[in-house]
């Protein structure tokens, strides 16, 4: 495997954005190189693993081979202990699959490199080539040898800790209260059923919740976010440790995962001239949840269509790359920017304040709602406490 | 002033990157590599990782 020395498209980071964006581009005819600075794609993990069914089958048959479990609800409880629970087709986004992400995002991979991507991993972007003030291509190296490689268009698909877009001059930066510190176990030896469980607690995990996925075979991912402004050095570890201890005291721990999930909700920029961010790097992940996987993909998508089509008329510009921004701010951007209204909100909340939300429903009919029509329900039910929402119903 | 990575403790998941105002930190692949020059040693680092690596050292 060499890699050229001129691309169409060079997409950074092959994580599911990167990957469905160079994909797409390629499938489309071009010439695309996919990069991921890691010898191994999709390791570590940095992920809970949870998908909405029908947002993965939106992009990918399911495929045993990458799915550890299915789960059929949700149930969250409060910090006193009172259990909500949302279960089957009814409350859609949430009836799902809990992933294995190492094999998930080598297929995705594999996905562009069948559709005529070059692939090529341990190969690290360490900054970017200008040329007549865009974006032309990047530096980088190897297998530790350095590189340049010259691009039509560049595509920052670099999760998290992106500097693609930071090289450009967009500001991507998280303040402390814009990410969600998280750390979790995938434990051996845990009796869990087939819903994905949620703890709402100051006390357990503050600005943030411990979630508890089944992944078949007595496995289970059980893990904490913590806000970012809340937390202290190793809280997220340290919490966690402590509820398992709690919660699962003879359970194994096969795997350690850490990370951080940006949740600051849509930012003001994604695009410069020649290039354009995806996925984490762009800031999409949901400002409640966490998830980023689905929406990662959707704007991969998008990212790798604009792609082919501003290399098709020749116009990489800001301009022409708007076309990216508006459509992934269509499909995803509401959301996004109603989740981050939520999540303000949901912050400053007390344990005595969740604990009355959650006595305000637990005797009515929630189990087929939405979460929208569970927001919109406890709104109506309790509007003093939830009155900044009150623009989103 | 920098910040100092314990090595051993370390994920190397990269929200310290994400939260740097000075883009000083960098994730190579399996470790957090930190600009010293650029550091201001204002440790939202420190505060942010989820695993307790990080440290503000020096003077
Ligand atoms: C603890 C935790 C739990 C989560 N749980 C869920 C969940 O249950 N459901 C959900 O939907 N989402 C979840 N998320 C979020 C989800 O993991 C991300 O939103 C998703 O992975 C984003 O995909 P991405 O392709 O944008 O970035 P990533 O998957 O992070 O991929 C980015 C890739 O770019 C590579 N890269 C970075 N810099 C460079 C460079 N300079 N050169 C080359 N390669 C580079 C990285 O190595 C990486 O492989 C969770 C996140 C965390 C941290």
């Amino acid at each position: 495997m060499i890699i050229k020395k001129r691309y169409d498209l060079v997409v950074v980071g092959a994580g599911p954005a990167g990957s469905s964006a160079a994909k797409r581009a390629a499938e489309a005819g071009f010439d695309v190189l996919l990069i991921e600075k890691r010898q191994e794609i999709g390791d570590p993990v940095r992920c809970a693993e949870g998908a909405g069914k029908r947002g993965i089958k939106r992009h990918i048959k399911p495929d045993p081979r990458w799915i550890a479990a299915e789960v059929r609800g949700s149930r969250v409880f409060a910090p006193d202990g009172t259990r909500l629970e949302i279960s089957e087709e009814g409350s859609g986004v949430e009836v799902g699959y809990v992933l294995e992400r190492k094999i998930f995002d080598r297929v995705l991979a594999e996905e562009a490199a069948d559709a005529g991507a070059d692939v090529m991993v341990k190969t690290l972007a360490t900054g970017l080539i200008r040329e007549d003030g865009r974006v032309a291509g990047i530096l980088g190296r190897s297998l530790g040898r350095a590189v340049e490689v010259r691009a039509g268009l560049v595509v920052g698909a670099d999760g998290v800790e992106s500097m693609v877009g930071r090289w450009a001059g967009i500001e991507t930066t998280l303040a402390p209260g814009d990410i969600e510190t998280c750390a979790q176990f995938l434990l051996k030896g845990v009796e869990v059923d087939d819903y994905c469980e949620f703890y709402l607690s100051n006390r357990l995990a503050p600005g943030g919740y411990v979630w508890v996925f089944p992944k078949g075979d007595g496995m289970a991912n059980v893990g904490i976010g913590v806000l970012g402004s809340r937390s202290e050095s190793g809280m997220p570890i340290e919490l966690l440790t402590r509820f398992v201890n709690k919660n699962f005291p003879s359970a194994r721990v096969v795997e350690v995962v850490v990370g951080g999930v940006p949740v600051c909700g849509p930012i003001k920029r994604t695009i410069a001239d020649g290039l354009m961010l995806v996925g984490d790097a762009a800031r999409q992940s949901d400002p409640v949840t966490g998830g980023g996987i689905l929406n990662a993909l959707d704007a991969g998508v998008i990212a790798g269509d604009v792609a082919a089509e501003s290399l098709e008329k020749g116009d990489v510009s800001r301009e022409a790359l708007k076309e990216y921004e508006e459509r992934w701010r269509e499909k995803i951007g509401a959301s996004l920017a109603r989740s981050l209204v939520v999540k303000e909100r949901l912050v400053q909340l007390s344990d005595k304040d969740l604990n009355t939300l959650a006595h305000s429903i637990k005797d009515k009919d929630i189990a087929r709602m939405g979460l929208f029509d569970l927001l919109s329900l406890l709104f109506k039910t309790n509007p003093r406490l939830l009155w900044s929402l009150r623009k989103l119903f | 002033m920098t910040v100092r990575v314990d090595r051993y403790r370390c994920g190397y998941c990269g929200a310290c990157v994400g939260v740097c105002p000075n883009v000083a930190i960098e994730l190579v692949e399996t470790w957090i590599a930190v600009n010293d020059e650029l550091c201001e040693s204002c440790s939202i680092c420190v505060k942010i990782c989820p695993i307790g690596a990080l440290e503000v050292v020096g003077g």
